[in-house]
């Protein structure tokens, strides 16, 4: 539901950097999604299209970056992609910090 | 005039008579534009790549975080302790906010900010108390964001040291992801909906600081198992308060109020070391 608000923002990111860096047209954009960001990828492209029309965004491709590891073993060090429910380290049982996983960051755009 | 490049050469020219020969790919075409060159239209120039890349690393939640941020501040500098109300529509948020309202609007000041969709239903229930209200309607939003709620905050003008409340919209999703600049957020779950839900939504009660199970009054006619539902919220976040409460009867509303007390007097001292320190 709110992804179409996270689109807003995205398209006008989009369009400030078109009257900076001088495009008219994007092709693609990267965005790196944390696990934790409570955003469905699906819902993010649709919103995108319907957001993006009539605009240089207008189009583009949606290019959804591999979520960075968020949560690691201060003992052993393993990482890992998803929190598992008991927050324990599958590997030795230590506690996991958590390193991340709320990112929805605009990485790069392929312009023209 | 020449329709494709707007030279004036050919002026008296029929358009027929001035075919352009468009150019491939880095070739020019002359047709009588010998002094320049033509290309396709939408080419790009030759030598020159039109696509690049542009570097931008921004988050999308930057702009929200910027408001909620300066809120946090305004908040601070005055000592307006302020809680983020969330649920689903209809786990009792606002009538536990009512008594809560009742309770507190005799020994300080409070203020409440609601939020729905559509309707001030909820904040004249709350105007009924006779505590200041300001209601937010987001229309479609799914959630209230921070810089809305930075004008209602304006508008409320809520005293110093005031307790502010801010009702968020009905929805155990969406409001996660927005941080208000409140000092504690709340979930609030009731026994008529399933013990399962801080595993099915989690990112809820991964943020909040305490859970109040309301309408424990109707345990006995629902099948709800409180300590599973406790297990799953603290496997989300182990840190996460809980307590049990029935809004409409008024058990547990001591608890609740109790550790209202407790945590805004953590808050209060956190601010004033963060000042000495500043």
């Amino acid at each position: 539901m709110h992804e179409m608000a996270l689109c807003e923002s995205l398209v006008a990111i989009i369009e400030e950097q078109a009257t900076v860096e001088h495009f008219c047209r994007v092709h693609s954009v990267s965005l790196e999604v944390g696990a934790l960001a409570g955003v469905e990828v699906e819902a993010l492209r649709f919103g995108f299209q319907v957001v993006s029309q009539g605009t240089v965004a207008e189009g583009a491709e949606l290019k959804i970056l591999p979520s960075k590891v968020f949560a690691r073993c201060p003992l052993c060090g393993a990482q890992e992609l998803m929190l598992p429910p008991s927050g324990s380290c599958l590997q030795c049982g230590a506690k996991l910090h958590m390193t991340g996983g709320r990112e929805l960051s605009i990485k790069e755009m392929e312009v023209e | 005039m020449c329709g494709v490049c707007g030279c004036g050469k050919e002026e008296q020219e029929l358009e027929s008579k001035h075919a352009h020969k468009l150019a491939r790919d880095g070739e020019a075409a002359s047709n009588g534009h010998e002094d320049h060159v033509h290309l396709p239209r939408f080419a790009h120039a030759p030598g020159l790549s039109a696509r690049r890349m542009v570097q931008v690393e921004q988050d999308l939640f930057a702009k929200n975080q910027r408001y909620a941020q300066s809120n946090r501040q305004n908040f601070e500098d005055r000592g307006i302790f302020v809680l983020n109300l969330m649920s689903s529509p209809g786990s009792g948020k606002t009538t536990l906010l009512v008594r809560t309202v009742e309770v507190l609007s005799g020994s300080g000041s409070v203020a409440v900010i609601e939020g729905d969709q559509q309707t001030d239903r909820d904040a004249k229930r709350i105007a009924a108390t006779g505590v200041p209200v300001h209601q937010i309607n987001t229309g479609r939003g799914c959630h209230l964001d921070a810089h809305g709620v930075g004008h209602a905050y304006e508008h409320l003008a809520p005293a110093d040291h005031s307790v502010l409340f801010i009702e968020n919209v009905g929805n155990l999703v969406c409001p996660s992801g927005f941080d208000l600049g409140e000092a504690r957020r709340v979930v609030i779950l009731s026994v008529t909906e399933g013990e399962d839900k801080p595993l099915k939504y989690p990112d809820m009660f991964r943020v909040a600081d305490v859970m109040v199970l309301n309408k424990i009054d109707l345990l006995s006619h629902v099948e709800f198992d409180v300590d599973a539902c406790c297990t799953y919220a603290r496997a989300i976040n182990p840190s996460l308060a809980i307590l049990m409460v029935s809004a409409t009867r008024g058990a547990g509303m001591a608890d609740w109020l109790e550790w209202l007390a407790v945590e805004q007097a953590q808050w209060v001292k956190g601010c004033a070391r963060k000042i000495t320190a500043g």
